[in-house]
């Protein structure tokens, strides 16, 4: 496949996504929060209190070795194990405190505080 | 790790000097003491008892599937393992893996740790590390292979040339800002479990993370050991060897003697002495002098089990 063919076609993709964000997407949803991230790190959640808008999708990206994993002390997320470079996301569809650790290393914490 | 009290303290120094060069590790009636391993193979046996002697090995934290640096194949390093287990001049009754098999708790990963522990012909005996909890089951995987029979979370007891051995899982449901944790239920168990056993039986206890704070920052240690502990206070002679730190690191405290053994996968710093516990990225000529087993000799009449830690180096 050639690098001109790769190019048309990636311009492609992005007229039709643009296409489809301005013809079926309602105005409130654009104005959607900002997505945010976690990077996890030295058996740590960097940052380890993130505080975020009502609605915004947090990623955690393990960036260690070693595999982690993502898990709210109350039950309302629980990732699978991330291993090197694996990824997780939720969306805060409400305010709150919300506590989470990793449960192979629980002394791996971290906080997302979402406001209304 | 250290104790406060000196005396632990001088007998800790004694034992650590032997780390790392094929150490020996004794202790007897309430007097832990270090020797030479040539002084122990010509220590006289003491007149009382005749059970035959016998030894058995502990290997740990195999990480099968492990594959990044220092160790680019977690799966030839434990194959190293067992071949000196084969090799070695007296063989063993039998092998405790203290943790930490696999690396994702996959099941190719399990199967290719059974196959190559099974060339020993030698029963094992398992304990589970958080690394062989990570299946959507939360260790079922594990326990289904390696389990069959235990209680609880994996744990269980059995009797073997007059010593006690006592396999506790200290990885099952973690709590948030936690360590280690043994739970309600199996201490509840652990009290039955000893309740038929004399002062004089000897004990040893095997589990993935140490059962003493070697370093809370890191999460070295198990929140409700203490309570184990207590237990375990009345025998004359407890041996508890534990896994997950990846290094040796000993301590005696009263009659209790604590070991834990190498990786056969990759080492992990000293405690404190990096940004993290993540593997330590030595070089290739290093890695095999810092992995390794641990070969635990049982004379009846001693009341005492030597340890003798070897590394993979040829």
């Amino acid at each position: 496949m050639t690098r001109g063919f790769k190019m048309l076609t990636f311009q492609a993709a992005t007229l039709v996504a643009s296409g489809l964000m301005i013809s079926t997407i309602p105005a409130t949803t654009r104005a959607a929060p900002v997505p945010a991230a976690v990077t996890i790190e030295n058996f740590t959640f960097k940052a380890p209190l993130l505080t975020v808008k009502l609605g915004t999708t947090v990623t955690w990206t393990n960036g260690d070795d070693i595999p982690h994993t993502v898990v709210s002390k109350d039950g309302l997320f629980k990732s699978k194990v991330l291993d090197t470079g694996d990824r997780f996301s939720f969306t805060f569809a409400k305010p709150g405190q919300f506590g989470y650790f990793c449960s192979l290393h629980p002394h791996m914490t971290g906080m997302i505080a979402v406001k209304a | 790790m250290f104790d406060d009290d000196q005396e632990n303290r001088r007998d800790f120094l004694k034992c650590m000097a032997w780390a790392g060069t094929g150490a020996l590790f004794t202790f007897g009636a309430g007097v832990p003491a270090s020797i030479g391993l040539d002084a122990a193979i010509a220590a006289p046996m003491r007149g009382r008892a005749a059970a035959r002697p016998f030894t058995f090995v502990q290997l740990s934290d195999s990480h099968i599937g492990f594959n990044k640096p220092p160790n680019a194949d977690a799966r030839a390093t434990f194959r190293e393992a067992i071949a000196k287990v084969k090799a070695l001049p007296v063989q063993p009754d039998f092998i405790i893996h203290t943790g930490d098999v696999s690396q994702l708790s996959r099941d190719d990963e399990f199967d290719d740790a059974e196959q190559m522990l099974k060339t020993t012909g030698l029963p094992v005996f398992f304990v589970p590390g958080e690394h062989d909890m990570l299946d959507p089951e939360g260790g079922k995987a594990f326990l289904d292979r390696f389990g069959k029979g235990t209680r609880g979370a994996g744990w269980y007891s059995f009797d073997h040339g007059g010593v006690h051995f006592v396999a506790l899982v200290n990885v099952a449901d973690l709590k948030p800002g936690g360590m280690g944790n043994l739970g309600a239920d199996q201490l509840a168990w652990l009290k039955v479990d000893l309740a038929g056993h004399s002062a004089s039986t000897p004990i040893v206890v095997f589990a993935h993370i140490p059962l003493w704070t070697v370093y809370a920052d890191w999460g070295w240690g198990t929140d409700d050991a203490a309570e184990a502990l207590k237990l375990l206070a009345r025998f004359g002679s407890v041996t508890i060897l534990n896994g997950h730190i990846h290094q040796i690191a000993q301590k005696v405290e009263g009659r209790i003697a604590f070991h834990t053994a190498r990786s056969t996968a990759f080492p992990q710093p000293a405690p404190g002495t990096a940004p993290s516990p993540g593997p330590l990225k030595v070089p290739a000529e290093q890695l095999h002098s810092m992995l390794g087993i641990t070969d635990a000799m049982f004379v009846r009449g001693h009341d005492r089990i030597a340890l003798i830690d070897s590394t993979l180096t040829s």
